[in-house]
Formats: C-alpha cells, structure tokens, sequence
C-alpha cells in the first residue's frame, strides 16, 4: 500500500513535468546534474587542489581547453573540469537541504498559522514579518564571521531567510482551504487538528508546495553562489561561487574566459531548471496559465 | 420511549459588533428512538446553528448555554472537547451536512474517504472497513465500483447519496441532516427519500434522525415530529399529523399557503409578508408580531409561554383560543394584506 501511494506520488510528479516542454527540459538537466553529483568523485578525473603539469613536466597553468584539459586549467594549474564535477555535488547537496528544509519550515507555520488563526497566527505572521526584515547577506557574514567559514552555516543562513515566502503564501492557501465545506465534514466526523491539518489540508496545498520547493531550491542555488563569491564559502568544499571567487582574487578575470565561463552557464542552467519544473507545477496550482 | 437527544431550553448567542445575535433562543424538544424530527424554517432562522452547536462545530466565540442537553441521558455540555470528539462524534451523532456537493475533499477517493472514520474510531483493518463502506454504498444506491472514483466524478446527487452512506459507517443513533434534498432535481430527491426510508427500515439497531430543511414537502414526507422555527425559536412542535392537520401557529399557517398543495392546484399561493425580524434587536414580545396577522397589543409587550395545546403539541403563541377563526382565515388573500 505504502508503496503503491510512493509510486502514484512520483508517476504524477512525472506526469504533472511531462507536460510542458519547459518541464521536460528542466527536468533532464537536473536529472543531468543530479548523476554528476552522486557519481562526482568516481567521475573527477584530478584530485580538486592538484597542480598539474603538462606532458613536457611544464606546470599547466592558465591553459585554455584543449584534449589534455578539456575546460582548462586554473592559475594555480587546477583542473576546471575536476573542480565543476565536486562543486556540482555541493551545489546539489546546499540546494536541496536548504530547499527541502526551507519548504518543511515555511509550510509548517504557513499550516499552523492559517489553520488554528488568532494569536498562533499573529505570533507566527509577525516572526515572518520580521524575518522578511533581514537581509540576506549581512546575515550571512554575521553567522560566518561568529562560526567559521563551514557549508552547513550557509545551509542554516539560506533556511532562516527563505522560509518566509512559503509561509505567506501557504498560509493564506490554507486560509481559503479551511473555510470549504471538507473541512467542516472532516470536523464533524471526528478528526482531530492535526488529521485535518496534514490530511486534509495539505494534500490540497501540495501543487503549491512543490512549487516552493522548487522555487527555494534555485534561490538557495544563488544565494549560495552569491555568498561564496564574496568569499563566504567553506574552505574546504568548492562550489561554483566559490570558483568564480577564486578567478576574481587570481586578477584574470578579464583574460580567462574558460575559467569563468563553465561555472557561471552551469548556475544558468540549474537555476533555470528549476524555474522551467516550478512553471509546469504553476501550470497546476494554476489551471489558468495552460491556456497560454 | 427512550429519549435519544433530549435538549432543553438551549441557547446559542454570538457576539457581534452590533450587539448580541441571538441565533438559537431557548430551543427545548426531544427526539425519541427511531424518530425523525423534521425541523422546518425560513433561511436565517438558526436551524444551521443549532445543529453545529450540537455538533460543536460553532466558533469559539459563541456562548452556549442550555438547561439540558443529553444524548440518552448523558450529558453533553459536560464533555470535554476531547471526549465529545472521540466518543460522540460520528459514533453516536453524524451528520450530512449542508451542501453535500462540496463535503467531499476532492484528493481523496470517495472509498477512503468513507472509511477514514471507521478506522480512525475502530480497530477494523482496512479490508473490513472497506467491506463495511461497500455494503453502505449498496444500500444508498451507488455501485461499488464508485468507491475508487474522485468527487468530481460524482453527480450531485451521487455525492449526496455518498455523504449519506459516510454519515451511517459507525451506525450512529441519531443522524442530522441538513437539508439533504437542496440543490436536488425532483427525482434525486424522491430516491434519496426513498433510500433513506429503506435504511431505516433496514437497520436493525434503533436510527433516529434530525431532519433540517425548509422544504414542507421533504418533511412531511419523511417525519414523525416536526418542529418549525422562527427567528431562532421553535414557535410550533407537533407530530407531523397534528402540525398539517390543525396547525395552531399563525406561521405554520401561513407556511401552509406558501405551498402548492397537489389537491387543490389552482389555489393561489399567498405569501407572509415581511421578513424575519433583526436578531441583534431586543424584541420584548413575540418574535413574529411584525408579521402576524392577527396580532393584539399583548403580542407586542410579552413573549408568549409555550403551552401544551394536545397532546405532544406545543405552541408558543397568546391567541391559542382563536385558532379556529384563523385557520379559517388564513386560507384567505386578504387576511395577508396588511401593514403594521
């Protein structure tokens, strides 16, 4: 049974993207990036902090794509391809841990708030309110500067500022779905708060949010990318900001146009992947939009 | 005859911004073991309200008070929240509520919806819950088959025929219906009506049921008792012989004109003139003064008491002695016509 409602879950997730071409689109470049980051250090051909020498024992620096080094080298002589495939997995992993849990925030107070109303609703509304207050990166470099430069405090930045959409949103979804007469039924045959709440309620809000996860994914995406180009970024784990930030600190940003060229279309591409599959879930929250 | 729902002097006010809306005022009659008492009304009367405040699904703002209110001698002021969910609802009280179009949650099939109650109240597994909804469905009319569809596959009167078999998964005592047949062509209503005669006659423990609508017809067809309620009072109670027959009330007079009647069908409907006074408004008299025709200044300073005119009949009203003389004229245009 479990597993007959996981498979109905994921053929209408595929259904739902199927239909716009967008969808289809978005859809392969995320399944793309996602093989890339599962299998990134099998498929990473130099280890990430490698100097390089040419087959004459010249270190390779600065090297435009060629057989030997296929997206170049960097100007310490680090291979660029090496450096996209491990950045990708840490793309991946930043941006569906903080989507994910940014979307489970969001969606809990978003219910909670528009099901129970009155004071939970104002405490709650108000906190977003003030989260809406806080501007990203100022945040951001507070947290860094108190914990360390470590992925996971970017994580925890990203999450703390975008939940605060979805709540808004969702909450007033919920606002609109709580007053329908299911409701009412539900109530009436006995179901406690929380059946309502995340049996009722929330399968109706589902399309919603999907979207929002999707939406959260490609912001933390930039957000991440953002940070980490000011320098913000773990040590010890390269993503595609971070490689940009490593280019603009070399001085040769003006030169080497390989160097920056891959990260920046693979933050292209990603993010913009996921706004093609948020639009084909739009296209179901809002049927309105399939006629265009 | 036990008494199923026994509710005494019940009230249901809600605070509002002009003052205090006095929905349900002192509501007092007793449903008996397999009964169906019809409770008729204009919209706006506090027919709605009174079954959700039964149900308990009237805002927290409202103030109910009551001087009895039992389901077979227990007392239901007196549960907790808690323990009136688990141990009332839906087992003992269920309801098929007001536009039954729109009850059904439409991610669901209407199968599970069905038996979501019977297992979140018992311990039957799935297999058997379903096999209880299956025989439910067959008794409303509906195919098997039709469990694994979506509402919106539904008709209306499909869904409606669905709502009913929810409501009966637990085999409650006492069902309400409210206003089961509206928004119905006439030939879903007389199946539903028919349907719901079958299962009455059909069940084998005692099914009584609370019969909400303001359509005379649906009623007169389907009750034992009838009560009709004005501005938030019950003005006459009687057994819907009684009530047809020799109507005291000079409102279920005039809500008998207001109805074709299939023997004389060229009599002129007349209607009651006016509308339903302002809840917010402090009526020191009768409520339907305004709109009475044979109303004296007594009418207008004191409420009426209720008084037992015959047996099982009771009437709130001061002119009870003239009644012969109204039921004469109130078959009549004129005695309609008039302005205060």
């Amino acid at each position: 049974m479990r597993l007959s409602a996981i498979t109905e879950f994921f053929s209408f997730q595929f259904k739902t993207i199927k239909r716009s071409r967008f969808g289809i689109f978005g859809a392969m470049i995320l399944i793309f990036f996602g093989i890339i980051a599962i299998f990134a250090p099998l498929i990473a051909p130099h280890e990430l902090w490698e100097s390089l020498r040419d087959s004459s024992g010249k270190l390779a620096i600065l090297r435009q794509p060629c057989l030997e080094f296929p997206m170049g080298t960097t100007a310490m002589g680090r291979d660029i391809l090496s450096q996209m495939i491990l950045a990708t997995r840490t793309t991946v992993i930043i941006g569906l841990t903080s989507g994910l849990v940014s979307v489970f925030i969001g969606a809990n107070i978003g219910l909670f708030a528009g099901y129970y109303g009155g004071k939970l609703d104002e405490v709650f509304m108000r906190l977003t309110d003030i989260v809406y207050g806080m501007p990203f990166l100022p945040f951001l470099i507070v947290l860094i500067s108190l914990f360390g430069r470590n992925i996971w405090f970017v994580i925890i930045a990203i999450c703390c500022i975008i939940w605060r959409t979805s709540a808004r949103v969702i909450r007033a979804q919920v606002l609109s779905i709580r007053q329908r007469q299911y409701i009412q039924a539900a109530k009436a045959r006995g179901c406690s708060d929380l059946r309502i709440i995340f049996g009722h309620i929330m399968p109706n809000i589902l399309p919603l949010l999907l979207l929002y996860t999707a939406f959260n994914i490609a912001w933390s995406v930039l957000a991440e990318a953002g940070a980490s180009f000011l320098g913000f970024s773990d040590p010890n784990n390269i993503t595609w900001g971070g490689m940009l930030y490593n280019l603009w600190i070399s001085g040769k940003i003006r030169t080497a146009w390989w160097w920056f060229a891959s990260p920046s279309i693979c933050i292209i591409l990603f993010v913009s992947a996921l706004v093609f599959i948020s639009r084909a879930y739009e296209e179901v929250a809002n049927p309105r939009l399939r006629q265009r | 005859m036990t008494q199923i729902l026994n509710i005494k002097n019940l009230k249901t006010h809600y605070q509002s911004e002009e003052g205090v809306v006095k929905a349900v005022d002192g509501i007092s009659f007793t449903i008996g073991e397999n009964q169906v008492f019809g409770l008729a009304g204009e919209s706006g009367c506090g027919k709605s309200t009174l079954i959700r405040t039964i149900m308990r699904l009237i805002p927290k703002s409202a103030s109910v008070s009551a001087d009895q209110l039992q389901f077979k001698g227990k007392d239901l002021l007196s549960l907790s929240d808690v323990s009136f969910r688990k141990n009332i609802l839906w087992q003992n009280i269920s309801l098929v509520p007001q536009s039954a179009m729109n009850a059904l949650n439409p991610v669901y099939r209407v199968g599970d919806q069905c038996t979501e109650a019977i297992l979140a109240h018992t311990d039957l597994n799935k297999a058997e819950a379903s096999n209880v909804v299956e025989r439910l469905f067959d008794v409303v009319g509906l195919q098997a088959g039709l469990m694994k569809a979506y509402p919106h596959e539904f008709s209306g009167g499909m869904r409606q025929r669905a709502m009913i078999a929810m409501s009966l998964v637990l085999r409650p005592e006492l069902v309400i219906m409210d206003e089961p047949t509206t928004g119905l062509d006439v030939l879903v209503q007389e199946r539903i009506l028919r349907n719901l005669k079958e299962i009455r006659q059909k069940s084998k423990n005692s099914l009584s049921i609370l019969l909400i609508t303001h359509d005379i017809s649906v009623i007169a067809e389907m009750s034992d008792r009838i009560g009709i309620m004005y501005a938030g009072k019950l003005m006459e109670t009687a057994n819907s012989m009684d009530l047809f027959n020799e109507p005291y009330h000079p409102y279920t007079l005039g809500l008998k004109n207001a109805f074709p009647s299939i023997k004389s069908l060229d009599r002129e409907l007349i209607s009651i003139p006016g509308s339903p006074p302002n809840l917010t408004r402090n009526i020191s008299g009768c409520l339907f003064y305004e709109r009475c025709p044979f109303s004296i200044d007594i009418c207008q300073e004191k409420p009426p008491q209720e008084t037992l005119v015959a047996k099982d009949h009771i009437v709130q009203c001061h002119r009870i002695e003239d009644v012969e003389k109204f039921r004469k004229l109130a078959g009549e245009k004129e005695t309609w016509q008039f302005s205060k």
